[in-house]
């Protein structure tokens, strides 16, 4: 995984000052989507989130999706259930990783195919301690169906 | 030691009865967990079904003798869990090498109202052309869930929904009999082995 410096320095990742704060800041890294095919409705998006404060994901929008939520997929008695949950919790100074087999932004009633090398638009929605709403647009490449999970195309392993 | 050995013999056999039973019973264990996945061998479910293929024509597990077959249940419109078992069976196909041509994975849609033949080719495509992917009307796919002792239901979310499903991969012998049940966390190098003591018990 990227540093918060080399992040910036790069540019390749996503990190942007929400609102006047530096102290509200939000870093996300590694964002991708899965990519899907014709006809298919529902895709997830999966990133990590790291905020100096404690911040909350409450919402997202896209314009590839009519409905965008916040899941948390749970195994219980070898039984997959996925579930829309209110928000993620990001504890101050920690890593939060969106990943398969955890927590994903799904994108829902989707206006269109999102193929491999696509770039998807993910305006991220988060409130701070402070109770305010501080919104991000993210860019999401997307890697294909088969994408390894955890596995960066073109970066890498990367750690979780 | 001032005991007559008339009454100690009947309670050493009784011991070393014990524990030969005991070393018995440990080989018997050794030999049943020599699979990585679940041994569910002889259980009295699991036994056949009769789907649709997306080219047209029924398939039952006889049409996969000689392989081993790994049957998941998912639905198309599943970010995450099937996904994951499906790019599994990829890597496990390439762990298998040359063995591959003999491990047929098959997907079954516990979704039969959104998931056409047409959407769920494209899907198989995505992972791999020779995987297969097998539908029915909402009654069959129920019963056929049954059979595998596998559990789905439709959850609402939003303006839509999605499935709770069983998330676990049935793996058949060469013979079509049921004889593993791998967890959707086992890795891909685990269920290879498994795949490849199958091939071999022959």
């Amino acid at each position: 995984m990227y540093s918060l410096r080399t992040s910036r320095s790069f540019g390749l990742l996503v990190s942007v000052l929400l609102g006047a704060s530096a102290a509200a800041q939000v870093t996300v890294t590694e964002p991708w989507v899965r990519a899907t095919v014709p006809q298919q409705k529902a895709t997830g998006a999966f990133m990590q989130l790291k905020a100096e404060q404690s911040m909350r994901l409450v919402a997202g929008k896209s314009p590839v999706a009519g409905v965008v939520e916040i899941h948390e997929m749970a195994m219980e008695n070898g039984m997959m259930k996925m579930r829309q949950i209110p928000g993620i919790e990001i504890p101050a100074g920690q890593t939060l990783a969106l990943k398969p087999g955890s927590y994903h932004v799904m994108l829902m009633d989707l206006k269109q195919q999102v193929k491999d090398g696509d770039t998807v638009p993910i305006t991220l929605e988060f409130v701070g301690l402070d109770n305010k709403k501080h919104t991000m647009e993210i860019k999401a490449p997307a890697r294909p169906l088969n994408a390894m999970p955890g596995k960066a195309s073109g970066h890498g392993e990367h750690k979780h | 030691m001032h005991l007559a050995p008339t009454r100690v013999s009947p309670f050493l056999l009784l011991i070393a009865l014990f524990f030969s039973a005991a070393m018995v019973g440990c080989d018997s264990a050794r030999q049943a967990v020599r699979f990585h996945a679940a041994d569910v061998t002889g259980v009295p479910y699991g036994k056949d079904f009769r789907l649709q293929a997306v080219d047209g024509g029924e398939r039952t597990l006889a049409d996969f003798r000689g392989k081993v077959v790994l049957l998941f249940f998912g639905f198309v419109q599943c970010p995450d869990v099937c996904p994951t078992a499906l790019t599994r069976a990829v890597e496990i196909k390439r762990l298998l090498g040359s063995d591959g041509e003999r491990f047929q994975p098959i997907f079954v849609t516990v979704d039969p109202e959104r998931d056409t033949a047409a959407i769920l080719r494209e899907y198989m495509r995505a992972f791999d052309p020779g995987f297969v992917a097998l539908y029915a009307t909402p009654d069959v796919t129920r019963k056929t869930a049954d059979e595998f002792r596998v559990h789905y239901a439709k959850v609402p979310t939003g303006s839509s929904y999605t499935m709770d499903h069983t998330a676990a991969s049935y793996l058949f012998d060469p013979a079509g009999r049921l004889r593993l049940v791998a967890s959707h966390s086992a890795s891909a190098a685990d269920v290879a082995d498994d795949v490849r003591l199958l091939l071999r018990e022959r």
